[in-house]
């Protein structure tokens, strides 16, 4: 039987100055998975900022193991302490929480099932990884479908995108005012452009700064992360640039210590102020929220990790399932082939209709033991039971 | 029998509002219960009204009381083109409870039952009180649009912590869907006003307190329609002004109804 192999770290064993040095490109992804899968083997590997993971399919677990142990420490041979290593239905069940974004560091975080995607496209894959991995795309689609684990914002970037769509409504066509260039305003910023809005000007210089109530009057969204020391934009000046606006709204976002915008602004008719106080505290709220989904997740995963096993399981009689029935197709011809003479009296819509009940009794027979070969399968039975059948209908014999 | 298709109605409205006080203390299964209890309602009033319109063989619902029950049925209706859809399921808190008052005030006042012979004719009932009375369900769903609003607002202003615990429209939304209301409902209550003022000046009858008071809630929704659309208002304001409107409203339903409907 080809058994499923895993060997990785993440995020939860080892610290980021050990997960560097194997996390691995796309190419030097592609090209140890092609490695590994020396030998007839399959091979995939998983390599993102939080984890680094080689799934291997093979007939010796322990030899794949080894390998695959061997190739990560070759990388970097502190590493091996941090491994963990997991074996067919633990993989997979691993692999399909890993898809659903319930091993990431937030929890339903959507980022990982595209790099799942691409470990499948660059892996040597056969049948097992083909089946795991598609598996756990289905689980992790399914899960984001059927909870809430990835729809509420888990950045500080993305609850201020949130905030202005409870306000707008769609973001298309909105004009954002950045007030300074900081890393966290850039990454807000993107956040809305992910969603249609547009940055019509970056006010970086005092100058600019000091011109800013007159732009006021046709943005839509103002971020502010600049690094002075008192208040950039104060109530009054954002008075001035809503006489402009005709009743439209205004979101403003504070993302600067200390505060560039006046508190005083969200007193203001139709203006909506959000420090990072505010958007710590929904992102907070969120996580809480994702966790409560992530149990219903769980489940999800468990259930689809079960089908794996039963699949995987199920390998182990298909060869004798596969002899049986063609042994068993074997005799029916053979014995239609005999009653050739009496056959031959027959016109064709006859001899079709004994055909087609021959091979219905066959299938009557053989529906009974297939089953409950599968089934002992998934009971662990399923060798006693494949051998079993071997023995009784003398397979191995005809074979040889 | 169609007295017997009320007690369906008003139980199933009445397991929508307690459906939609549940979804704003849980979010999820109290709420899609109370959209099919709205739903079933629904269609339980829109039989005991059609067999109100069959045994009358007319347009039953000229007096006070059971143009009351039709005034229900018409806000629900109009609900139903969004009440439907999860962002707007909490506007169920104000209209589903309203529905059950104003139903179960209508069956008090006689309003489920058989109708007495109007001396008006058909054409006319039709005419008049069903456009005044569509038109009054338009600004009491503008009304419960705008209180979504206020109430939004007033969570995006005071705890945007726990913001997004309900899914509620984006105040765009919420602002554009009344005035859009509003602006349906202006122009059905100016021409069912306008021919029953034809009507009253036809028989040289004299003004009520109830024609003042509608022409007076006809000024205040034009200007609630002037302002937004030449004026700029929008938002706060603008809601303040259209749940001012609905006062008035609910004076003309239900303050003002004996001597007209004589």
């Amino acid at each position: 039987m080809i058994r499923l192999v895993l060997v990785g770290t993440s995020h939860h064993h080892a610290p980021i100055e050990l997960r560097e040095q194997v996390a691995l490109d796309r190419d030097a992804a592609q090209a140890l998975a092609a490695r590994l899968a020396e030998g007839g083997r399959e091979a995939a590997c998983l390599s993102t900022c939080n984890r680094t993971e080689l799934y291997v399919a093979a007939d010796d677990a322990e030899q794949a193991e080894r390998d695959a142990v061997a190739a990560l420490a070759s990388l970097e041979p502190d590493v091996e302490p941090a491994l963990y290593r997991l074996h067919d239905r633990a993989a997979a069940l691993h692999l399909f929480r890993v898809a659903a974004g319930l091993d990431s560091l937030v929890p339903g975080e959507g980022e990982i099932l595209g790099q799942v995607r691409v470990a499948h496209e660059l892996g040597a894959i056969g049948p097992v990884l083909d089946r795991v991995f598609r598996q756990a795309l289905h689980a992790g689609r399914k899960v984001r479908a059927e909870t809430a684990i990835g729809q509420s914002p888990a950045s500080v970037s993305a609850a201020a995108a949130a905030l202005a769509e409870q306000v707008f409504g769609s973001l298309a066509g909105r004009s954002i005012l950045l007030l300074g260039a900081g890393k966290v305003s850039e990454q807000a910023a993107r956040n809305l452009r992910s969603r249609g809005a547009e940055i019509s000007l970056v006010a970086n210089s005092k100058t600019e700064r000091e011109r800013i109530h007159e732009r006021l009057a046709t943005v839509d969204v103002v971020i502010a992360s600049t690094n002075a020391p008192g208040l950039v934009l104060e109530a009054a000046t954002v008075v001035e640039g809503l006489r402009g606006r005709k009743g439209r709204r205004l979101v403003l976002v504070d993302l600067a210590v200390p505060r560039d915008l006046d508190p005083a602004i969200g007193e203001l008719d139709g203006c909506y102020l959000y420090d990072i106080d505010d958007l710590e505290q929904i992102v907070v709220e969120t996580l809480s929220l994702r966790r409560r989904e992530a149990e219903r997740a769980e489940a999800i995963v468990a259930a689809e990790a079960e089908k794996f096993h039963e699949w995987h399981a199920s390998l182990d009689v298909v060869p004798a399932i596969a002899s049986l029935r063609a042994r068993a197709e074997e005799i029916r011809e053979a014995e239609l082939q005999k009653a050739e003479a009496l056959l031959g009296r027959l016109d064709e819509s006859q001899r079709r209709a004994v055909d087609a009940v021959t091979a219905q009794i066959v299938n009557k027979l053989l529906h009974l033991p297939t089953v409950r070969m599968k089934q002992a399968a998934v009971a662990a039975d399923g060798v006693l039971y494949a051998e079993t059948v071997r023995h009784l209908f003398g397979l191995d014999e005809d074979e040889r | 029998m169609a007295e017997l298709l009320f007690w369906p109605a008003l139980l199933l409205y009445g397991e929508a509002a307690v459906g939609y006080f549940g979804e704003v203390r849980r979010p999820g299964r109290a709420g899609r219960a109370a959209t099919w209890g709205v739903r079933l309602g629904w269609l339980a009033q829109t039989a005991l009204l059609a067999a109100q319109a069959a045994r009358d063989d007319g347009f039953p619902w000229g007096t006070w009381a059971s143009s009351l029950s039709l005034f229900v049925w018409l806000v629900v209706s109009a609900y139903l083109i969004w009440g439907c859809r999860r962002p707007y399921r909490l506007l169920g808190l104000v209209v589903m409870p309203l529905a059950v008052a104003l139903l179960v005030i209508a069956r008090a006042g006689g309003g489920t039952g058989s109708a007495s012979a109007s001396h008006y004719s058909n054409l006319f009932l039709v005419v008049h009180v069903g456009l005044v009375l569509a038109a009054f369900a338009g600004f009491t769903l503008a009304a419960a649009l705008s209180g979504l609003y206020v109430w939004q607002e007033r969570r995006l202003k005071t705890s945007p912590a726990t913001i997004l615990r309900r899914q509620v429209p984006a105040l765009a939304t919420l602002d554009e869907l009344a005035l859009r209301t509003v602006a349906w409902s202006v122009p059905l209550l100016t021409l069912g006003v306008a021919v029953g003022l034809v009507r009253l000046v036809a028989r040289g009858d004299r003004l009520d307190a109830l024609i003042a008071a509608t022409a007076v809630t006809w000024l205040v929704w034009c200007a609630y329609l002037g302002l937004r659309l030449l004026g700029g208002w929008a938002g706060r304001r603008a809601a303040y002004l259209a749940l001012a409107g609905f006062v008035l409203v609910v004076v003309v339903r239900l303050a003002l109804p004996a001597a007209h409907f004589a």
